[in-house]
Order: structure tokens, then sequence, then C-alpha cells
């Protein structure tokens, strides 16, 4: 081999490292082989480009999200298995440091930014345009650049495994560690270039929905009529938009650091590196209440609906929500109380902390109160729900246990706070978003996902849940710290690290039932022909499955608080029923390659910054001002459905 | 229904047996937090026991409500229980569950206070302190006793019953200082000098270990805090002078590069080696904390930040 292409497979491709690369390059070629071969005999590249990648339709991008989502969860869970499989006995070598601290690094990052993120976008894509009576969203061709700035900054990090190098400082990735004088591989410039990319198409995100439902409500829903999903999208895209700019400072001043020689966050040069872990955490702290938020609205949404019964102290929960968001921004220094900032200053977050709690602990009594008296039938998403009280007020009451500054100096970075996070994040928006998965999925594709199999999903993942983490929390309190690789034999973590695995396995077969659900479903589910599966209260589901393109071919007038469900109480419904005559053309916004073309874009520049290739960066750089420059002197992006069409399309399906 | 309540039961179970482990294990030494033998693990356990039973009023009748809730008003013919679909509203049950967290929080915020402030003074005021300097290294700890003049590396030897004021920085990335049985942690920081009083009641071998990640060598980044009777402490602290080489800038140079090493002890350390670290990393932010270099580091122990 020329000198050259040895240099290039051994820096860029990495092929020295061994096996594990060799087969993820193996594995990554042939799905491209796969999926350009399916495309090609199906002839569906058109397909592709016409209904996919140009769509600025909410609907699809919601699915695109969840697909996404629904990936990343498969790589962040693997990640987690390789983590586990590593720590299941002491003086293990199943993994070496570097590649160790790799994987963690990716882990956090992933479930956090590339798996929790899409997956929240994905519902506010699904349903807030449903439920709320609006056409689309207030802003669709930017609602499309959004997901494929998410999407291309979540390529750029997955291609970090087999091209130069995963980022290794972690996904909190503290300066000096994440600086050039301790870590000067490009892996910690793909993490920084990855997130900036996709933390822009957030903040678009945020903005997007909080429009939506401050100017495109249908007439007569008032903010008090507002279903809690809704409400719970206001709360978390109130956080989004001032949380995410924090983040997007402190990775640009980092980037800077390391790019063009910089020294905010260094030790030199009167750098300060404590800058950046406060500015992480102005953003990471409320960004979990970003994702948890929405778990929230699902749950009111999923427990009102399967208890029967109009959701308990509605304004209680409203009030709640809005708190929390608020609350959540003067919590951030409880992740570093034994940073030495104070006993007064410790104080004041511990209790901040605390107060959390409070309309997060009233929330859990409402959701109670709304099953009490009513009949609850046991669904898949109400199973999901029903799952996350427990889990989640146990995964709370360690939390307050942390908030309390002097205990946790004796938790921190400890497996008590791995477990904690985990049991809130997992407990709360993970069984979250699987509840409103499962709730929205027939109002998405139109059939139902097989009961049985989800159940056995559900029990593989809720055992293998506290088999998991349970231990972990035994673990902290034996002085375990979090991110080493390898313990020693002589300090009695073996067993329970042991149990721990085992339990990561079980939630691991539990996901492979979800995806088996979902295939098995795509053939063999029940088709949903009333667009109402669940006897459900709110407006999508006075609609059909999935929804036309242009989802209501008249915008209803809104009366009360759960209309949908008042009108079927009153045997109501024809108010919502359409007459021919009422029908008028609609305008709809028209698609463009432009957003997806504009993420390319953001990928090459991105890519290009990561190894510093300056004349690859330009080059994604002028694409990203072309499209910009387009879009400014577009005229007529939207265009007309005539009113026959709709009727047509209203008469097939039968609501005409 | 009765195969899922069962089922419901044994993840309950599963709990239960959770905790009580959790619970039970509270007696071994293995579980170092739930076993400090100083005054100020001491009272970090008396909060963190406090907080599981002041949580444990909110949990235990959440848990009990939802197993209830669940069976009684599941949806099944012939199910006799009240069904009330508009009833959503009530003053007094909303009071209650906005009263009982904020008067919770009310009192695990004011021993939260208590412990936080008490925690920045010494454990013990009538007895002399005794000064560690502590620098975390990549992938090592420098233990400095700036009053003894003798250096040791992961590990530290400390008197019984003495309170001790160990001052932390970095010479690597950021570190935390963790001795789960003495008691809670502290950052050791670059261009920072911090303070943890800690104190050993009990003679013994004590695991530390770093709390913060710092990359490849930072799993094998463990020490020893031995504490001994204090007459014992001297004797070991002539021991060191008399048979170990001193630390010069040169082996400090030497100590600085990333290696994992084993333990080692200096029989007398150059001057200002420790506020010449925590200066030379751009020491500049944070005026007035450490006196000026040059300046004897037992003015330190008095200035550095609380």
């Amino acid at each position: 081999m020329p000198v050259w292409l040895t240099h290039f497979t051994t820096t860029y491709l990495m092929w020295n490292e061994g096996p594990m690369i060799w087969g993820s390059d193996v594995l990554i070629l042939l799905t491209m082989l796969g999926i350009v071969v399916t495309l090609t005999r199906l002839r569906r590249w058109k397909w592709l480009w016409r209904e996919w990648l140009t769509t600025v339709d909410h609907k699809k991008i919601g699915i695109m999200y969840l697909l996404a989502a629904l990936i990343m969860m498969f790589r962040g869970g693997v990640d987690a298995l390789l983590l586990r499989t590593q720590l299941a006995v002491p003086g293990n070598h199943f993994l070496s440091a570097e590649h160790y601290d790799q994987i963690f690094t990716t882990h956090g990052t992933i479930m956090i930014l590339f798996m929790a993120m899409p997956f929240i976008f994905a519902l506010f894509n699904i349903v807030v345009p449903l439920q709320i009576g609006a056409r689309d969203v207030a802003f669709p061709y930017l609602n499309a650049i959004s997901f494929w700035l998410f999407f291309f900054g979540a390529m750029l990090f997955n291609i970090s495994f087999v091209f130069g190098g995963s980022p290794d400082a972690g996904w909190v990735s503290y300066p000096p560690l994440s600086e050039l004088g301790f870590d000067f591989g490009p892996g910690e410039n793909y993490y920084l270039l990855a997130l900036q990319i996709s933390g822009i198409g957030s903040i678009a995100t945020g903005i997007n929905f909080l429009v939506t439902i401050f100017k495109m409500r249908a007439p007569g829903m008032k903010l008090m009529r507002m279903p809690l999903f809704s409400w719970s999208v206001v709360a978390a895209s109130v956080v989004i938009i001032f949380a995410f700019p924090a983040l997007a400072i402190a990775l640009a001043l980092l980037t800077l650091d390391r790019v063009a020689g910089t020294h905010f966050f260094t030790i030199l040069h009167g750098g300060d590196p404590m800058m950046f872990v406060n500015l992480f955490w102005v953003w990471g702290h409320p960004e979990v209440y970003i994702v948890i938020l929405p778990a929230f609205g699902v749950y009111s949404e999923v427990v009102a609906t399967f208890a029967r019964k109009r959701v308990f102290g509605y304004s209680s929960m409203v009030l709640s929500l809005m708190l929390i968001s608020v609350i959540s921004y003067f919590v951030w220094a409880h992740h570093f109380f034994t940073m030495g900032a104070g006993a007064g200053v410790n104080t004041f977050f511990a209790i901040a902390s605390m107060l959390v709690a409070i309309p997060t602990g009233v929330k859990v009594f409402n959701w109670l109160f709304t099953m009490f008296r009513g009949r609850i039938r046991l669904t898949l998403p109400m199973l999901w729900t029903i799952a996350f009280v427990p889990c989640f007020t146990i995964g709370g009451a360690t939390g307050v246990m942390l908030a309390a500054a002097p205990a946790d100096y004796q938790y921190h970075n400890s497996y008590f706070l791995i477990a904690h996070f985990h049991q809130v994040l997992i407990g709360g928006v993970v069984f979250g978003m699987l509840a409103g998965m499962y709730y929205w999925w027939p109002k998405v594709f139109g059939f139902m996902l097989d009961v049985r199999l989800g159940k056995i999903a559900f029990w593989l993942f809720n055992i293998g849940f506290y088999v998991c983490f349970m231990p972990q929390y035994a673990l902290g309190f034996m002085g375990m710290q979090r991110r080493m690789y390898t313990y020693p034999t002589d300090m009695g973590w073996g067993t329970l690290n042991f149990i721990s695995t085992i339990g990561a396995y079980i939630m691991g077969l539990g996901f492979l039932f979800i995806v088996i659900q979902v295939l098995y479903s795509i053939k063999h589910g029940e088709r949903d022909l009333t667009g109402d599966p669940w006897d459900a209260r709110t407006l999508e589901w006075s609609l059909p499955s999935p929804a036309p393109h242009y989802n209501f071919a008249v915008i209803p007038t809104v009366t009360e608080r759960d209309m949908w469900w008042e009108l079927k109480e009153r045997k109501e419904t024809d108010r919502l029923k359409l007459k021919s005559d009422m029908i008028t053309p609609i305008h709809m916004p028209k698609n463009s390659g432009r957003p997806f073309l504009m993420g390319v874009s953001f990928f090459i520049a991105g890519f290009g910054l990561v190894f510093e290739w300056i004349p690859i960066a330009v080059l994604g750089l002028i694409g990203i001002l072309l499209s910009l420059l387009f879009r400014a002197f577009e005229y007529g992006d939207e265009h007309t459905i005539p009113a026959d069409e709709i009727r047509e399309t209203e008469a097939a399906l039968g609501r005409l | 229904m009765h195969d899922k309540a069962k089922k419901r039961r044994i993840r309950y179970g599963m709990l239960g047996a959770s905790a009580m482990t959790l619970l039970l294990s509270g007696c071994g030494p293995q579980y170092m937090v739930l076993d400090p033998v100083g005054p100020v693990g001491r009272e970090e356990l008396h909060l963190i026991i406090l907080s599981v039973i002041l949580t444990g009023i909110v949990i235990i009748p959440v848990l009990a409500l939802l197993v209830f809730i669940v069976w009684r008003y599941r949806d099944k013919p012939g199910n006799r229980a009240p069904y009330q679909p508009k009833w959503s509203e009530s003053r007094v049950l909303e009071v209650i569950w906005w009263g009982i967290p904020i008067v919770i929080v009310g009192i695990l915020g004011y021993f939260t206070e208590k412990t936080t402030f008490a925690l920045v003074r010494p454990p013990e005021n009538n007895i002399a302190p005794i000064t560690i300097e502590v620098t975390s290294l990549d992938w090592k700890w420098l233990f400095q006793y700036p009053d003894q003049k003798i250096a040791t590396v992961n590990y530290a030897v400390i008197p019984t019953g003495v309170p001790i004021n160990f001052v932390l920085t970095s010479d690597a990335p950021m570190n935390s200082f963790w001795v789960p049985r003495l008691g809670g942690q502290e950052y050791t920081m670059p261009g920072m000098a911090m303070r943890l009083w800690l104190q050993a009641n009990q003679s013994g071998t004590y695991y530390g270990h770093g709390a913060n990640f710092t990359g490849r060598g930072f799993a094998h980044m463990n020490f020893n805090v031995i504490a001994k009777p204090a007459t014992q402490f001297y004797g070991w602290v002539q021991r060191v002078k008399s048979t170990s080489h001193p630390l010069t800038r040169a082996i400090y140079a030497q100590l600085k590069i990333p290696s994992v090493i084993g333990t080692t002890q200096y029989s007398s350390i150059p001057p200002n080696l420790f506020n010449g670290t925590v200066w030379a990393d751009g020491g500049k932010y944070m005026p007035g904390m450490l006196p000026a270099q040059g300046t004897g580091s037992n003015s330190m122990k008095h200035n550095s930040t609380q």
C-alpha cells in the first residue's frame, strides 16, 4: 500500500484499531447498499424526493423525526450495552479505556440530543396542529429546515465513530479536558459542530411551535380550552427559546478555543473553564425539563382518555407546567454544588431545586385523581403511563435527596446520580414518549400496533429497568464513581454490576420487541377506519386516520374543553360534519428541496471545520448562503387546493 | 386481569426487595457512604436519612394510592365502584397536595441550609487543624504537608481526631477529591484553591478516588487515606523525613506527565510549589483569594476560599 493510503486508513478510518471498526464499516456499507438497491429496484427515488425529502407537511416531518429517534435509540442503546458489558465483571478487558470513554460520551450525547429531542419534536409535529385545529405549523418551511439541521447534525455526530474518532470528554465536555491541550483529536470537534448544527434547528422549532400555538388556534380555542399536551409544548418551547442560546454560545466559544486559538476556557492566559460549566448547565438543566414537559403532556392526555374522565385540576396542571418552566432557570448550579460556590449559593440552588418537586408532585396527584372514580382501560399507552408513576416518583424522591447540597457531596458523580437521572429520564421521558407513540400511532399511520407484542416489550423493558438501575443506587453508596472503565475486584462492586448488566440486556430485548411489534403490525395491524380508535377526547380524533394533507377541510369552531368528547357525550358530533358548500379552496405551502440542501451544506461546512479543511468548510458555507439567498427571493411559495379536489378527498374518506 | 395484578405485585415485590437490600446493607463497611468514620460524613448521613424519611412521606402514599386506584377503578363489567366522569375539581384536595410538599421542602430546606453552613467550618474548634495541600495530576494525587514539609503521592496519612484542612487544586483537567467514609467531596480545579474539611475519628485505611472524569487513566486515580493516632502520625512524618528523597521541581515536572503510578513519599517540598501551581495556571481570575506568589504557604489557609 502506498504511504499516503496507509496514513489515510490509520488516521481517518482507524483500521489499525481492530474488528469493532471493521465491523461497523461493513455494516454501514451494507446498509447504504441495501437502501440504494431497494430504492432503485422499487423505483422509489422520485417518491423519496417528492414525498419526504422536500416535504413541508408537519405530519411527514413528524414521522421522519420519529423514525430518526427510534434509530438513535438503537444506536445509543447499543452503546449502553457495550458499556454494561465492559462493567459486568471487575477488571474486564472487553473495551479499552479509550473506547469506553468514547462510548459513554456518544451514549449520553445521542440519548439526550439525538433521541429524546427528536422524539419530543416528533410528537410536537404529529399532534399540535391537529390538536389546536390548524392546517400546519406557523412556518412550515422553517420546520423542514429544523428537521434537516437535526438530521445532518446527528449524521455528522455518528460518522465520527468510523471517520476520525468519536468525542471522549463526556457528554458535558468540560474544559480543560475538552481543550486542545488534553484532547487534540477531531472527536471533540465533531461533538461541538454536530450539537451546534442541530441546536440551531431546535431553537427554530421552539419558536415555530410557540408561534403556532399562539397564533394559529382554531376560532374559540381559548388558551384555557387547549389540551394539556399543547400546553406542555408551550412550556417546553419557552424553555427551548431561552435555554438553547446558552448552549450555542458555550459551544461556539469552545470551538473558537480549539479552532482559532482563543482562550475562553483554557487554563492558560486567563481562561476560565468554570464559565463553560455555568453556560453548559444554564442550558443543560432546562434541557431535561424541555424533554420531560412534553412527556407530562402525553400523560395528561392518556390518563384522561383511558380513565374516561376529565383531567383533574386542569388549571393546576397548567400552572404547574408553567411554574416548572420558570423554576428550571434557577437550579443549574445543583450540577456543581461541589465546585466551591460557597454556602450561600449552594443553599439557594438547593432549595430552588427542591421547589421543582412541588409542582411536579401536584401533577402526580392530579393524574392519580383523574383515574380516581374513572374507568381505567389498560391499553398500551395507559400501561406505560401507569408504569411511569412509581418510576418517576422514586426518581423524583432521589432527586430531592440529591438537591440537599451537603448530601450531594456524597452522591456527586457516583452511581447514585447515574441511577437517579436514568430513572427520571427513562421512567419520565422514554416511558412518556413511548406512551405518546402508542397513543397517536393509529392517528399517524392509520393502523393499530399489536397489543400482545407490545405487552411483552412493556414487561421486559420495565423489569429490565429496575434490575438495571436499582443496584446502581447501592453502588453509589458503595463509592463507585461514574465513567470508570474498569474497577478492582476487592471493592465488592462485582455482583451488583453483574445484575445491572443483566437488566440492561433485558431492556435491550424489550426494545427489540418494540421493533418486532412495529414490523409485525405494518403487515398484520388492525386498520383504524373510525379515526377515533381509543374513544378519545380532543380534536385530532375527530379527523380520519391518517389525516388528509390539509388536516381540516373546514376549521372547526371550538366551544369547550375536550370538545370532541363532549360532542360525543351529547350526541352532537354532527356539528363537525362537513357540508359540501362549506368547503372553500385551501392555501398550502409548496414543497421545497432547499431545506434538505441547506442541511447538506451545513453537514459539509461542519465536516470541513471538524478537520479544519477550510476549502470544504467554505464550500459548505457558500451552500448555506445560497439557500438563504434563494429563499429571500422566492415569491409564491404557496399553492391552492381547489375546493373540488377537497370534496373528492373527503368523499373518498366517507365524510361528505 | 388477575394475571396483570399478579405481575404488578411481583414488580412491587422486586422494588421492595431492592429497597430492603439498600437499607440492610447499611451495616456493612462496603457501603462507605452509610458507614462514616468522621463527623463530616456523619452530618451528611443524617441529612441523607432525613431526606429519605421526608420524601417517603409522599412517595409511599402515592404508590399505595396508585395500586388501589388502578385496581378499584379498572374497566370491567360489573365493577360497582363509583364512576364520576365530570368530577374534576376539588379545592380541598388541591390545597392538600400543594401544601404538603411545600411543608416538606420547607423542613428539608431548613436542615440543608444548616448543614451547608456547618460544613464550611472545621468540625472541631478546640483542636488545631492540619493542612494538606492536594493537587490532582494526570492521573495521580499529590499530597503536600506544608507544616510538616513532606509530600506523598497516591496516599495520605492523617492523625485521628484532628480536623484536616484539605486545600485542593489541579494541575490537569478538573477532578473531584472524594473519600466516602470521611465525608463528601470537593472539586480540584486549575487556577483555584478550594477547601474541604474532613476528619477521621477511627484508625483505619479509607478508600478515596477522583470523582470527575479526566481521561484515559481516570479509573486508576484511587488513593488511600490512612488514619492513625497522633503519636503514630508524627512518627510516620519523622520516618518519611529520614528515609525518603526530597521532592524537587524536576520531580514535580515528571509527575505532571500523564501516567499511572503507585505510591511514593518525599522528605521535603520545594517552597511555594502549591501556590505557584495555582497562580501559574492563570489564577488571574479570583483576585484576593490567594496571597501573591512569593509569600509563605502558611498564610494561605486563612485566605483560601470557603
